[in-house]
């Protein structure tokens, strides 16, 4: 086996170019995905039995098939039944924002659940509201004790953005693969690209710890 | 100002309270003592609410609050509650703990809740923490927090649960002091307690509850030297 990087110098730029068009997808499918997943925790918790099946159904269906299938079915046959053009910008940010709301609304149910019950209390004991309450009280505190499996959720979608690769958005991994089929070589550029994926990886880990750090300040 | 009538509360088949019939005028302290598992607790959650009682009805100020009309966020306001564990938020400063609802449920300006706060503070000995987070706090410091907190709101009524009770021994001198001097100011107060002396020393009127049934109400003095029923007598005998 000889490795030879020198020839995919000139695919450098090409393929760091990918870093951005994967970022940008990615940080849009995170923050909708986060929002999403807030939304359906809130539905999970809510004495309306009927919102919270809702949530919990929603939940099934995007945690029980593959993510590559809700990606197809996003680009591919949405398309055919509602004659819109979707772009595959627009479909990765959909397909794993809305896979990713699936998992996050767990960690987040399961963090607000964590919060002291009395917590609850004092609040409703002062007449603050509902809302309110949720808003500067409970998922402060649930926050900070989910930061670390969120963080774990991003990395994860960080990750698995490769899949994007396969309905032709140009991302980093489909750039590799362009890369290799020009040079008939595939392991440099997809080693190459695969150092890219673990320093973003690194770059979240070390966001992550930063803010966890932040959050530390009270204890 | 609190009127309570025929109130049962049930948790699935248990009863915890049967039939309880009383009533809290203003400025008046009230102790409600008895057994753990008696319904002490439970009876005073059932005045703000915190618990649904199954029959019968609360009256505050005339108003049902069982009543699903009545907003019970507004009487809530008026009611201060102060928990056995402080429940303090732990991501806000003593002082944002204090000033939080002031802001957020009566639309206090920044400035009026803050100077409110920082009276408060003073009356309860902890001017110095302000900028503390409560996990920096003794626990009585946390108390004596927890009822600035509850005070803040300038509520008419202030229902304590067990305040002590989480307390180490050499601590629970200060919040009984405080507690003291907020009884003295004319405020009315509702006091779970298994602290037979404040009973004895600061209440107006003792409630004995046993078994979620209320056996005997009366002044302190007649309460713990001539207990009428036997079963408070068993009681005191066993604690005193």
């Amino acid at each position: 086996m000889n490795l030879d990087f020198g020839q995919i110098v000139p695919y450098i730029p090409f393929m760091l170019e990918g870093i951005w068009v994967t970022l940008k997808f990615v940080i849009f499918a995170i923050i909708f995905g986060f929002v999403l997943g807030t939304l359906l925790a809130l539905c999970k918790i809510s004495h309306v039995k009927v919102i919270g099946w809702l949530a919990d159904a929603y939940t099934s269906v995007f945690r029980g098939t593959p993510l590559i299938l809700q990606l197809m079915i996003i680009y591919y046959a949405v398309p055919e039944l509602v004659g819109y053009d979707i772009s595959p910008f627009l479909s990765s940010i959909l397909a794993f924002g809305l896979n990713s709301s699936a998992y996050v609304s767990e960690i987040i149910r399961a963090g607000i659940q964590a919060v002291d019950k009395g917590q609850t209390e004092a609040a409703q004991a002062l007449g603050v509201p509902y809302n309110q309450m949720m808003k500067d009280i409970i998922l402060p505190q649930a926050m900070k004790n989910i930061l670390p499996a969120l963080m774990n959720e991003f990395i994860t979608l960080t990750k698995e953005s490769a899949l994007v690769s396969t309905i032709g958005y140009l991302d980093l991994m489909r750039r590799a693969t362009v890369v290799g089929a020009d040079l008939y070589r595939n392991f440099e550029p997809l080693l190459f690209v695969g150092v890219i994926y673990y320093l973003l990886v690194m770059g979240l880990t070390i966001i992550g710890r930063l803010v966890e750090r932040r959050l530390r300040y009270s204890d | 100002m609190i009127k309570v009538k025929n109130l049962h509360k049930s948790f699935g088949n248990n009863e915890v309270l049967k039939d309880i019939t009383t009533d809290i005028s203003k400025g008046e302290v009230v102790s409600i003592i008895g057994p753990s598992g008696s319904g002490k607790s439970t009876f005073l959650r059932c005045l703000n609410l915190l618990e649904k009682p199954t029959k019968g009805s609360v009256l505050v100020h005339n108003q049902n609050i069982t009543d699903p009309k009545t907003n019970i966020m507004k009487i809530r306001e008026q009611i201060g509650m102060v928990f056995q564990h402080f429940y303090l938020f732990p991501h806000m400063t003593v002082l944002e703990n204090l000033t939080y609802a002031p802001l957020k449920v009566k639309g206090e300006s920044k400035q009026v809740a803050q100077s409110k706060a920082r009276d408060l503070l003073a009356k309860v000995g902890l001017t110095d923490k302000e900028t503390a987070f409560p996990s920096s706090l003794s626990g009585g410091q946390k108390q004596r927090v927890a009822i600035a907190r509850a005070l803040a709101m300038e509520p008419e009524l202030m229902l304590f649960d067990e305040p002590t009770s989480a307390l180490d021994p050499e601590m629970v001198k200060e919040v009984l002091d405080v507690m003291k001097d907020l009884a003295k100011s004319g405020m009315t107060m509702a006091v779970v307690t298994h602290e037979m002396g404040f009973a004895k020393e600061v209440a107006d009127r003792v409630l004995f509850l046993d078994h979620g049934m209320l056996i005997e109400e009366g002044n302190p003095e007649q309460f713990f030297d001539q207990p009428k029923t036997e079963r408070a007598k068993g009681f005191l005998e066993k604690i005193l």
